[in-house]
This record gives structure tokens, sequence and C-alpha cells, in this order.
């Protein structure tokens, strides 16, 4: 199968297959269907698309996601707590945080993770990709939380992609 | 219905609801449009996630329907709410909504 025929984004097109097999049900004929949509529209959108990110370990990007929702239900219940506490005033801060990933796909993982996460919603990024703005709800040490999203988020979003 | 089924039923409507009463509440009582971003992208999220998840359990259960569509709801709800956030945080930052005073840092010129 050369390169025009081919899967030029095999994730997308197994995401697309996934996705229309839960919207549809699982039959043969939509097994069928959605095969044929999980070839065709990468290739049809092929042109738009920003040049296809390496991932080189995709079974880890399973259990990053499955990490993430532990981490997103802990979050909920830190910021439940926070505003269930009347007594409690929440400590918000602006947090520059500089990236180390560089392709644009890992930076938007990243910044979609830390606005689902513990306390803090990206915010913005620099012009030139090497600083992501976060606003923090609740947090009194910048440094731990940058070190924190460091080594709980971007090194095996590095691992993954770099 | 199973018994089982109808307690995990409840038990996951209950902490659905909690968690989006919790997000009201939130965007009600915290001070600024920043720390109120935060009410929508993470308390929501659980809550919608398990009242999704009650409904898969439901129809699986009693109609035999074994099919997961409820779980795309959340797959786009956690493709869409950072953007959505993103998007506010711009927005504000490009009007310069004011922050509270006990703030630190600044948000960006835009």
């Amino acid at each position: 199968m050369n390169a025009r025929f081919g899967f030029p984004r095999p994730l997308l097109s197994l995401t697309l297959l996934l996705v229309w097999l839960m919207l549809n049900g699982l039959s043969a004929g939509h097994g069928v269907l959605g095969l044929i949509m999980a070839w065709g529209l990468p290739l049809f959108t092929r042109d738009l698309w920003p040049d296809s990110p390496t991932v080189k370990k995709p079974w880890r990007l399973l259990l990053y996601f499955a990490r993430m929702m532990v981490d997103i239900i802990q979050a909920s219940l830190t910021v439940a707590r926070l505003v269930l506490n009347p007594s409690r005033q929440p400590k918000p801060s602006f947090v520059s945080y500089p990236l180390t990933l560089e392709h644009p796909l890992a930076i938007t993982l990243l910044a979609g993770t830390i606005s689902l996460t513990p306390g803090t919603v990206s915010a913005d990024i620099s012009d030139d990709r090497k600083l992501l703005l976060i606003h923090a709800l609740d947090e009194l040490d910048d440094k731990s939380l940058i070190e924190a999203i460091h080594n709980r988020y971007e090194k095996p979003l590095l691992e993954i992609f770099q | 219905m199973p018994l089982i089924a109808e307690l995990s039923i409840s038990i996951l409507l209950v902490i659905g609801g909690v968690f989006a009463l919790t997000g009201a509440i939130g965007l009600a009582r915290l001070p600024d449009f920043y720390t109120r971003l935060h009410g929508p992208t993470k308390a929501t999220t659980v809550g919608v996630g398990s009242i999704a998840l009650a409904s898969v359990v439901y129809f699986a259960t009693s109609n035999a329907r074994y099919d997961l569509i409820e779980l795309l709801i959340m797959v786009f709800l956690f493709l869409t709410a950072p953007i959505s956030a993103n998007f506010l945080a711009k927005a504000a930052m490009h009007l310069k909504v004011k922050t509270t005073d006990d703030t630190r840092g600044h948000p960006w010129d835009q």
C-alpha cells in the first residue's frame, strides 16, 4: 500500500472507527462503513493537518489517560472541598510554565490535561510556544506547582512524543 | 432490575448531582472571573461523567442495550471543556477583566 492510498494517520483512523462503532452499535454493516470512513476521512483531510507527530509509545498514551482520569476525580474533590468550605478563601495565582515539549499536539494535550486537573486552567501560550500561562485556583507555591506538572504530565508526554 | 444495578445507578446519580451542584455553588461563590473558570472544567466534568455512567448501567440492565454511546459524551466533554475554558480565559485577558486583590502574578497583555 503506497502513501497515497494508505492510512496516513493510523491513530486518527482507529479513533474514527471506534467512535463510529460506539455511535451506531456493533454490527458488521457499521464495521464496514466505519472502516470506509476511517480510511477515507484522513486521506481527504490530509492537507489540512499539520505534520503528524511521531507517537513512539502508543500504549503509554493509554496509561497517561488512565492516570489523568484518576487525577480528574481527585481534582474535583479538592475543588469541591474548597468551594463548599465557607471559611476558606481561595488563593489564586498566575503562573508562567516553561515548556520543554515542542510539538503542537503534545502541547495541546498538556494544556488540556492542565485545564482538567488539580485547580489549574491553562489560559494562554506565548507566541514562541515556550511559555504556558496557567491560572491556579488555590496555590501558594509556584515552583512546586511547576515541578509537579513537569514530573507528572510533561515527562510522560516527552517520552511518548520525543 | 437487580438490586446491585439499582444501587449503583442511584449512587452514581447522587454523586453526579452533588458535583453539578458544587460547580454551580462555585460559580456563585468564587471571587473573580478567573477563579470561576475552574468550576465548569472540573466539578462539572465529574458530575456529567457519573450521570452518563449511570445511564450506561441503566440501559444495560433494563433494556439489555450494551453500547457505550454515553461514554462518547464524556470523551467529547473532555475534549471541549479545556478549549472553552481556554477561550474564556483569553477573552478575559483581552478585556483586562479585574482579578481579586490577593491574586499573585499577572495575566499577559493581549
